[in-house]
C-alpha cells in the first residue's frame, strides 16, 4: 500500500498546478465550443494565448533557468512557421488536405528544423555570454526574417507571405491547449530533473559548475535547442491559425514582447510565465479594441515601466534590505497558516526571481587569457 | 565613377554609424553595459529636431543635442545606476525596457503617434559636382561633422584631465576611485557625451533618410552596435573604424541590385562571424574571467 | 597503480612571454596531505588552475594515477578525479545545500540517467533522484550539514559555506582534492576545526589532498610535505618542518636581513 502511495507523496504541486490550470481552462472552453459554440474572436484569442504561452515558457527555459538572454526567439518561431506551413502546403495537395495528420507531420518537421537551427546557432554562439549572445541571437532573428521575406514566390511566397492551408476548425485552440500541456511537460520535467539542476547550476555559477564536472556546453545547448524546438512548435501553430505567414510578423519586437512576458511573469517561474502570457495577450488583443485610441497606447508604457521596476526591484543592491523585509513568501510563512516545511523530497525553493549577481562584467568576454592582468598578478586574483 | 560615389556615400553613412557606435563603445567601456536604448535616443533626437524646426533649424539641432544629453543622463541616473554591480543580464533587460519605453512614449504622444513624419531640416540641399562625380551636400555635411566629432573626441580623451579619467575608469573602476576620480561623474559624463553624439547622428541620419517614425533608431542602433563590436567594443578608434567599414559594406551591397534586399542579413552575418572568430573585434582588448 | 596519485613534470605556464610558473615538480603519494605555500603572487593558484584545466600549461605534463591529464578540459579533468574548492567561495548560491551536493553527484556512473527518461519521467528518473538524495544526505551528514539541507547556500554562515564547498567537491568522488586557502578568513578555533575536517576527509574518504594555505599553523599541523613557491619557481620541497626551516624560504617570507 505504501509503495503505491509513494509517488503521490512526492507530488510537487508547484509544477502540477500548471497542468491542472491549463487542462481545466482548456476543457471548459472545449465544452463551451461544442455545446453553444464560441464566437470567432474568442477562438482567435484562445489560439493566440496558447501560442504565446508556448513561446514564453520555452524562452523562460533559456532566460530564467539558464540565465542567458536570447533575443532571437521570434526567429526560431519564424523558421517553424515557414517550414511547417510549407510542409502543410505540400501535404494538403497529396494526402488528407487540411486534416490532423498533415498538421502533425508539419508540426514535427517544423519543430525539428527550428531545433536544428537552434543547434547550428547555439553550438558556436554559446561560447559567447551575456550581451554578445543576445546580439548574436538578435542578428540571427533578423537574418532569418530577411531571408524568408526575400524568398521567391513559389518557395516561401516572398514578400507577399506564404499562403497556408488554414486549419479552419472550431477546435484548433484545443490542439493549442494540448501543445501547451506538452510544452509544460517537457520543460517542467527537464528543470525538475538532474539535468535541470545542472542548467541552474550553470546559471548560478558557471565557473563552479565547470569545476564540479558539469559539461557546460552540452547543457547550454540542450536548453537552447529545446527552447528553439518549442518556438518552432509555436510557429507551426501560428501557420495553422493564420492563412498567411509573413516574415515581418516575426521581428525583433516580437522577441522583446515575449521577453517582457517572461520577466513580468517572474524569471524562472513557470506559473508566472503562463499567467503573464495569458494576461498580456488578453490585454493586447481584447482591450485594444475596447480602449480605443488614447488609452490603448499607454499600455506599452506601463509594460515597459513594470519591466524596469521589476528588474530594479529584484536586483538593485540598494534595495536588498527592503526586499528582505517585504518578502511575500517570508510574510506568508510568518502567518503560521503556510508554515509547512516539506520533508523528504528535496525540492528546490530557490529564489529564481533574482538574476545571479556572481558573474562579473569582466567575465563576459571569456575568450582568452587576459595577458595584461595575468602579468600584473598571476596569483593574486580576487584577493 | 559610380564606385567612387558609392564609396563616398559609404563613408558618410559609415560616419553616422561611427558616431552612434562611439556612444555604444564609450558606455560599454566605462559603464560596462550594453545600452540597448542608445538607438532610441537617436529617434528621440529626431523628434526633438522636428519640434524645434518650427522655430529655426539651427536651434532645433542644438535643442535636440541638449534634450538628448539630459535624457541620457536621466536614464543612467534612474534606470542603470541602481543596478550597478548587478548581473549583466539584469542591466541588459532593463536597457531593453528603456528602449521599449522610449518608443512607447513617442507612440503615446498624439502629435507623433505611429505616423511617419517627413523631416526637412535644410531645404533643397543640392549636390556638389566635382568633374563627373556628383556628391550631395548632405553627404558632405555628414562627413565634415564626423571628422570634427572624431578629432575633437580623440583630443578630449587624450589631452584633458577628464578624458584621461575616463580611460582610467574604463581600465579599472576601483583603482580609479581610489585615485580620487569621481566615478559616478565620469559615468554620467559618458552617457551625456554618448547621447549628444546620438543626437548629432540623428541629425545626419535625417539629412539622408528624412522619414521619422517611432522605430527610426532601432535598426541603425543595432547596426551601430555591430559596428562597435566589429571594431572592438570598448575601443574608440575601433568604433570609428567599424562604423566606416559597415557603412561602406552597406553602400556597396545596396549598389548591387541582386544583393540589395539581403544587405541587413549580410551585415549581421559579418557581425556573427566576427563575434565567433574574434569576439574582441579588430582593435579590442582581451579579457579573461578570473578564477 | 602508479606510485604517486599526482605527479607533475616541469609544469609551467607563461602569459605573453612572462613565465608565471615554471618547472613545478610535485609528487604526491596516496593519502598524503600536501601543502603548496609561498608568498602572494608566487603562482600557487595558477598551479591549481593548470591542474584543473582552467589554464592550459605551456610546458610540462601532469599525471593522475599515472594517467596524463595535460590538456583536458575542466569537466574532463573533474571526471578523471581532480576536484577543487575556490579561494573565494563559489557555491550555487540560489540553490539549497542539498542541491549543491547533488550537482556534484551529477556525473557519477551510478546516477546516470539520460535526458529522455527524465523528460518522460520514467521510473528510472525517480530511482536515480531518490538515490542521489540519499547519497547527498549521507555526505551532508558527515559534514554536519544535514539539518541545513534545505537552506539556500548563500544563507549559510561563512565557515559552513567552506564546508559545503568541500562536501560538493568530494561528492564528485575525486582521487585528489585541491583546497585553495581553506582557512582564509577563519579564526583560530575555526581553523582548528577545519584541520580536523581535513584529516577526517583523508581518513574516511581515502583521499589525497593538495592545499594552498597561508596559515602556517595549519600547514605545520597537517601537511606531510610541502612545496614552497616564490615568483613561480620552486624554492624548497620536502618534509614540512625541513622545508620551512630552509634559509631560502625564511628569506622569501621575511625578506633579506640587510
Amino acid at each position: 500500500m505504501n509503495k503505491i502511495l509513494e509517488p503521490f507523496k512526492r507530488i510537487s504541486w508547484k509544477y502540477l498546478i500548471n497542468y491542472i490550470a491549463v487542462a481545466v481552462v482548456g476543457l471548459l472552453f472545449t465544452v463551451l465550443t461544442f455545446s453553444s459554440g464560441l464566437p470567432q474572436s474568442t477562438l482567435f484569442l484562445l489560439e493566440k494565448i496558447t501560442m504565446n504561452i508556448i513561446l514564453v515558457v520555452s524562452l523562460s527555459l533559456v532566460v530564467g533557468f539558464l540565465g542567458e538572454l536570447s533575443l532571437g526567439h521570434a526567429g526560431f518561431m519564424c523558421v517553424g512557421a515557414y517550414i511547417g506551413g510549407k510542409v502543410a502546403c505540400i501535404l494538403s495537395e497529396s494526402i488528407d488536405g487540411d486534416g490532423i495528420v498533415s498538421f502533425l507531420i508539419a508540426l514535427l518537421v517544423g519543430a525539428a528544423v527550428a531545433g536544428a537551427f537552434g543547434f547550428i546557432i547555439g553550438l558556436p554562439a554559446l561560447r559567447l555570454k551575456g550581451d554578445y549572445l543576445a546580439i548574436v541571437t538578435l542578428a540571427f532573428g533578423e537574418i532569418v526574417k530577411t531571408v524568408f521575406a526575400n524568398s521567391s514566390e513559389d518557395t516561401f511566397g516572398g514578400s507577399m507571405g506564404l499562403r497556408t492551408p488554414r486549419f479552419d476548425k472550431q477546435y484548433l485552440f484545443i490542439i493549442g491547449f494540448v501543445l501547451v500541456l506538452i510544452t509544460l511537460a517537457v520543460i517542467q520535467n527537464l528543470i525538475r530533473s538532474k539535468h535541470g539542476r545542472a542548467i541552474t547550476a550553470i546559471r548560478d555559477n558557471e565557473i563552479a559548475a565547470r569545476a564540479t564536472g558539469i559539461n557546460v556546453t552540452k547543457y547550454k545547448l540542450i536548453a537552447f535547442v529545446i527552447s528553439a524546438i518549442f518556438a518552432g512548435v509555436a510557429g507551426v501553430f501560428y501557420s495553422f491559425a493564420n492563412s498567411t505567414v509573413k516574415a515581418s510578423v516575426f521581428d525583433y519586437n516580437y522577441s522583446i514582447d515575449i521577453l517582457i512576458m517572461v520577466v513580468i511573469g517572474g524569471m524562472g517561474n513557470i506559473s508566472g510565465a503562463i499567467i503573464s502570457a495569458t494576461a498580456i495577450t488578453y490585454i493586447n488583443t481584447e482591450l485594444q479594441t475596447l480602449l480605443t485610441g488614447g488609452a490603448a497606447v499607454y499600455k506599452d508604457i506601463i509594460y515597459a515601466l513594470i519591466l524596469i521596476v521589476i528588474i530594479i526591484y529584484n536586483n538593485a543592491s540598494a534595495l536588498k534590505s527592503f526586499r528582505e523585509r517585504f518578502n511575500l513568501k517570508a510574510l506568508l510563512k510568518k502567518t503560521k497558516l503556510f508554515n509547512k516545511t516539506r520533508q523528504g523530497y528535496a525540492d528546490d525553493e530557490g529564489k529564481w526571481d533574482r538574476v545571479p549577481t556572481k558573474i562579473d562584467m569582466d567575465e563576459l568576454l571569456s575568450v582568452d587569457v587576459n595577458v595584461v592582468e595575468s602579468i600584473k598578478n598571476p596569483d593574486k586574483e580576487e584577493m | 565613377m559610380d564606385f567612387i560615389i558609392t564609396l563616398v556615400n559609404g563613408l558618410s553613412m559609415g560616419g553616422t554609424y561611427a558616431m552612434i557606435a562611439l556612444g555604444y563603445t564609450m558606455v560599454y567601456g566605462i559603464a560596462k553595459m550594453l545600452n540597448f536604448a542608445h538607438g532610441d535616443i537617436i529617434m528621440i533626437g529626431g523628434y526633438a529636431i522636428l519640434v524645434g524646426l518650427s522655430v529655426n533649424p539651427l536651434l532645433a539641432v542644438l535643442f535636440s543635442m541638449l534634450f538628448c544629453m539630459l535624457l541620457g543622463v536621466l536614464i543612467e541616473r534612474v534606470a542603470y545606476r541602481p543596478l550597478r554591480g548587478s548581473s549583466p543580464l539584469a542591466v541588459l533587460i532593463t536597457a531593453i525596457g528603456v528602449s521599449y519605453l522610449l518608443q512607447s512614449i513617442i507612440l503615446a504622444i498624439p502629435q507623433f503617434g505611429a505616423d511617419t513624419h517627413y523631416v526637412v531640416i535644410i531645404k533643397d540641399l543640392g549636390s556638389l559636382q566635382i568633374g563627373e562625380v556628383l556628391i550631395g551636400y548632405d553627404t558632405i555635411i555628414t562627413l565634415a561633422i564626423t571628422i570634427v566629432v572624431m578629432v575633437s573626441l580623440t583630443l578630449f580623451i587624450k589631452f584633458t584631465k577628464t578624458g584621461r579619467a575616463m580611460i582610467a575608469v574604463s581600465e579599472d573602476r576601483d583603482a580609479a576611485r581610489l585615485m580620487g576620480i569621481n566615478v559616478n561623474f565620469i559615468i554620467t559624463l559618458t552617457f551625456a557625451i554618448g547621447s549628444v553624439l546620438a543626437a548629432v547622428a540623428g541629425f545626419c541620419s535625417l539629412l539622408d533618410t528624412p522619414w521619422l517614425e517611432p522605430y527610426y533608431g532601432s535598426l541603425p542602433g543595432i547596426k551601430a552596435f555591430a559596428a562597435a563590436v566589429i571594431g572592438g567594443i570598448g575601443s574608440i578608434p575601433g568604433a570609428m573604424l567599424g562604423g566606416i567599414l559597415l557603412g561602406i559594406v552597406e553602400c556597396l551591397c545596396n549598389s548591387v541590385q541582386e544583393i540589395a534586399p539581403y544587405t541587413i542579413a549580410i551585415e549581421f552575418i559579418i557581425l556573427i562571424l566576427i563575434l565567433l572568430v574574434k569576439p574582441t573585434g579588430i582593435l579590442g582588448k582581451k579579457r579573461r574571467e578570473k578564477v | 597503480m602508479a606510485e604517486y596519485v599526482l605527479e607533475t613534470k616541469n609544469l609551467g605556464i607563461s602569459f605573453g612571454g612572462l613565465k608565471a610558473v615554471q618547472d613545478v615538480n610535485l609528487k604526491i603519494a596516496k593519502n598524503e596531505i600536501y601543502g603548496l605555500i609561498g608568498p602572494n603572487g608566487a603562482g600557487k593558484t595558477t598551479v591549481f588552475n593548470m591542474l584543473t584545466g582552467v589554464y592550459q600549461p605551456t610546458t610540462g605534463t601532469f599525471y593522475l594515477d599515472g594517467e596524463n591529464l595535460t590538456g583536458l578540459s575542466q569537466e574532463k579533468i573533474n571526471h578523471k578525479g581532480i576536484a577543487r574548492t575556490f579561494q573565494n567561495i563559489r557555491l550555487f548560491n540560489n540553490m539549497t545545500v542539498i542541491r549543491n551536493v547533488m550537482v556534484g553527484l551529477h556525473n557519477l556512473p551510478e546516477f546516470k540517467c539520460g535526458v529522455i527518461p527524465t523528460i518522460l519521467r520514467l521510473p528510472k528518473q525517480y530511482r536515480t533522484e531518490r538515490a542521489m538524495v540519499a547519497r547527498a544526505e549521507e555526505i551532508l551528514d558527515i559534514f554536519g550539514l544535514k539539518e541545513l539541507k534545505n537552506t539556500l547556500a548563500c544563507n549559510l554562515p561563512y565557515g559552513k559555506q567552506r564546508k559545503l564547498e568541500i562536501a560538493r567537491a568530494l561528492s564528485t568522488s575525486p582521487k585528489l582534492l585541491l583546497l585553495d586557502e581553506p582557512a582564509a578568513g577563519m579564526n583560530p578555533q575555526e581553523t582548528a576545526e577545519l584541520m580536523d575536517t581535513i584529516r577526517f576527509v583523508r581518513d574516511n574518504f581515502d583521499m589525497t589532498i593538495l592545499l594552498i594555505e597561508h596559515d602556517m599553523s595549519l600547514v605545520q599541523g597537517i601537511c606531510d610535505n610541502v612545496t614552497v613557491l616564490n615568483f613561480g619557481t620552486t624554492l624548497a620541497q620536502g618534509k614540512t618542518d625541513e622545508a620551512l626551516a630552509d634559509p631560502e624560504v625564511v628569506k622569501a617570507y621575511l625578506g633579506d636581513d640587510d
